[in-house]
């Protein structure tokens, strides 16, 4: 029955019935070109056991223009369409929104009838992005009450620092760019990341730095100075109101992807840090409410590893250890397990958060890393390190790709990222899948993945699953 | 009282068609009875499903109210029923036209929490015209015996009862909306689950725009007789 007639049936309305949908057949996967000799893409890769082509791309969307800088992306609409007072679940999760995170253009790519057809069917020009908006770089897509909600980090002018960025709305059926969505900022100036309870009302987001401290590569004064993002941000999500920062701390660098628990009724996440100035570490920290106020704790670290600076980049000679630098984190839709890319050790970690103030580290698995170089299970190189990580609706698998961003990955792999996406499997444990490791086409870089049918950074659901 | 008892009599058809439709918005998930399951199974108690349900019941009575009383005022004011009924019935199929050709969800409607469900539900009636389908229906409650022939009579018995009936006709029409829409609230939350939601969840749209269409048709209809 066509989803006009009854809602698609990719939406779940808890987070169990979606664990218990068939399993994913297709992955989206942004690639990005750094030499700009051509423009950025996206791929489809096959994940379907016993196809004749699984674990391979099968199709590839070049999109029109040079430099765009793929990063993230995602769907028109998903689970969160079934939340009750919507009362509208009649749009199909069709469509993915591709923001180019350097150009601000926005593509809008239409995965029927097959995902193998995906093609471009709008191009949003950055110009009408700037001016309907005041924002520039957009980054986060999440599908929600009022359509797409987009994150971006920066301003308007061409550095993008005239102007503090935000969080912009865009019709999920019509494409039209529909303005700010902040009605009160508070003191947020920074932004990166953000998603929500919404039977709970709140959105919480977090923030890495503006546009001149990442086009053009890490800006060590900046790190070390402290001058990156390191709080997080409250929001009433429907009145738009920021309620309430939270500040890390200034030595905690970069406080990157927001991870709340999938379960409606549970009132925690969790963020990533990627860097503790004092001392190396990474950080996860557990984000909770408690009588109404939000509060942070830092509840899980890892090390840096020390290294020979003779196979250390210049950025991090001087350091004689690589720092672990955790760039992205998800949880699984039980909310039992939190995965954790480090990208610089090379390591993707895998903690049992069933206690989210106390993780427990239950599997690790190692790849590629600045200094380590670990091969792949394979045998194949693996250049850059477990970086955007994708969880399969059932929690069985684990994929993830290996470039953070252009000018970062020449900075902390001056050897190159060539773009490959691996899968790591968690029947109990972590065991990277020595069979699936897909290597894109020479040339290009490989950042977030997005499944069929929605996956563990995509859907909110508004119905408890008990 | 009385005139209720009355009324009741000799408008059976109108109060039926009342109740039908109070069943037929209380069954709609868009008008409220998915959030108290949601209700319910956030706070694991079946309390919460049907502490839900007030809220919900106040700001579709409110709808209703808003939609039928300044039609029955209007009709103290007229001398004959049938040119309201006509400009009623034509506004119904009107704005049943419209949904079924602009059958998007209205978006201001996203832009209220949850912690101001009788706003909600007075919107969300309001915006799909709810209240309106009633119109033409209510106008039948004002017709009398010799009301299609003798205007002063209709006029009379809507001086004095005609407002209290609509409040009536709004309160009876509500009580069937909720019943419903508890009931079914209730059936999913204990027995039927959520895949129902999935399965089970038909875009009543179209038929709701049918509806109105129709109801508008009726008071047309009567107009008709009413001029003939």
């Amino acid at each position: 029955m066509p989803a006009v007639l009854r809602p698609d049936p990719t939406f779940y309305p808890s987070p169990r019935l979606a664990m218990e949908a068939p399993d994913e057949r297709y992955a989206y996967v942004a690639l990005l070109r750094a030499d700009k000799s051509r423009p950025d893409a996206l791929a489809v890769v096959d994940l379907a056991p016993g196809s004749a082509s699984y674990g391979r791309p099968v199709h590839k969307v070049e999109l029109g223009h040079v430099g765009d800088e793929l990063h993230h992306f995602g769907w028109n609409a998903c689970s969160s369409m079934l939340c009750p007072l919507n009362g509208h679940p009649f749009t199909e999760r069709r469509y993915l929104i591709v923001p180019g995170l350097r150009s601000s253009r926005l593509y809008i790519v239409d995965t029927k009838p097959e995902p193998t057809k995906a093609a471009i069917v709008k191009v949003i020009e950055p110009e009408e992005v700037v001016k309907k908006t005041g924002y520039s770089r957009p980054h986060t897509v999440h599908c929600g009450p009022e359509g797409v909600y987009i994150s971006t980090l920066g301003g308007k002018g061409a550095d993008g620092t005239d102007g503090v960025p935000g969080i912009f709305l865009l019709d999920c059926e019509s494409f039209e760019v529909l303005g700010r969505w902040e009605m009160e900022r508070g003191d947020q100036r920074l932004s990166y990341d953000f998603w929500w309870n919404i039977p709970h009302d709140y959105m919480i987001s977090s923030e890495w730095g503006l546009p001149p401290q990442f086009e053009n590569g890490l800006v060590a004064e900046d790190l070390l100075g402290n001058r990156y993002g390191h709080r997080l941000h409250f929001w009433d999500l429907h009145r738009r109101r920021h309620l309430q920062t939270i500040d890390l701390g200034a030595n905690h660098q970069m406080a990157l992807e927001v991870r709340p628990a999938h379960e409606p009724t549970k009132d925690y996440g969790f963020v990533g840090v990627v860097v503790d100035t004092t001392n190396l570490e990474a950080s996860i920290w557990t984000w909770y409410r408690e009588n109404g106020k939000f509060k942070a704790k830092k509840t899980a670290v890892v090390p840096p590893e020390p290294a020979d600076p003779a196979q250390l980049p210049d950025l991090l000679k001087s350091f004689k250890a690589v720092p672990p630098l955790i760039s992205d984190i998800d949880l699984s839709l039980d909310d039992r397990f939190l995965y954790v890319a480090c990208w610089g050790t090379g390591e993707l970690r895998q903690y049992d958060v069933s206690d989210p103030m106390s993780p427990r580290l239950t599997g690790s698995v190692r790849v590629g890393g600045v200094a380590r170089h670990t091969p792949h299970p394979s045998g194949t190189a693996f250049g850059g390190g477990p970086q955007m990580v994708e969880i399969s609706r059932d929690g069985e698998r684990v994929y993830f790709t290996n470039s953070l961003y252009s000018t970062w990955d020449d900075q902390f792999y001056p050897g190159g990222v060539p773009g490959m996406m691996a899968m790591a499997r968690a029947n109990g444990g972590l065991a990277l899948d020595r069979n699936f490791c897909v290597e894109f086409e020479p040339g290009y870089r490989s950042h977030q993945v997005r499944l069929e049918g929605g996956d563990c950074s995509t859907d909110s659901f508004c119905f408890p699953s008990a | 009282m009385g005139e209720l008892a009355e009324s009741l009599g000799r408008h059976a058809w109108v109060w039926s068609a009342v109740l039908a439709l109070g069943a037929f918005h209380g069954a709609n998930p868009a008008m409220g009875w998915l959030f108290a399951v949601s209700n319910g199974m956030q706070a694991r108690r079946t309390r919460a499903v049907f502490a839900a349900l007030p809220p919900i019941a106040l700001g579709h009575f409110l709808a209703m109210a808003a939609a039928l009383l300044p039609v029955a005022l209007l009709g103290l004011y007229l001398e004959r029923l049938g040119e309201i009924q006509l400009a009623a019935g034509l506004l119904v199929a009107a704005f049943g036209l419209y949904k079924l050709f602009a059958r998007r969800h209205p978006r201001f409607l996203t832009r209220i929490g949850p912690s101001h469900l009788t706003l909600w539900s007075f919107l969300m009636a309001t915006a799909h015209g709810a209240g309106l389908m009633l119109v033409p229906v209510i106008l039948g409650l004002c017709a009398g015996p010799g009301a299609a022939h003798g205007g002063h009579q209709a006029l009379l018995e809507i001086a004095r009862g005609g407002l209290g009936l609509t409040l009536a006709a709004a309160s009876v029409h509500t009580l069937a909306m909720v019943a419903t829409g508890g009931a079914l609230a209730w059936l999913v939350y204990r027995h039927l689950g959520l895949e129902l939601l999935r399965r089970s969840w038909l875009n009543v749209d179209l038929l709701w725009a049918a509806l109105l269409v129709a109801a508008g048709g009726v008071g047309v209809a009567a107009a008709a007789r009413g001029f003939a």
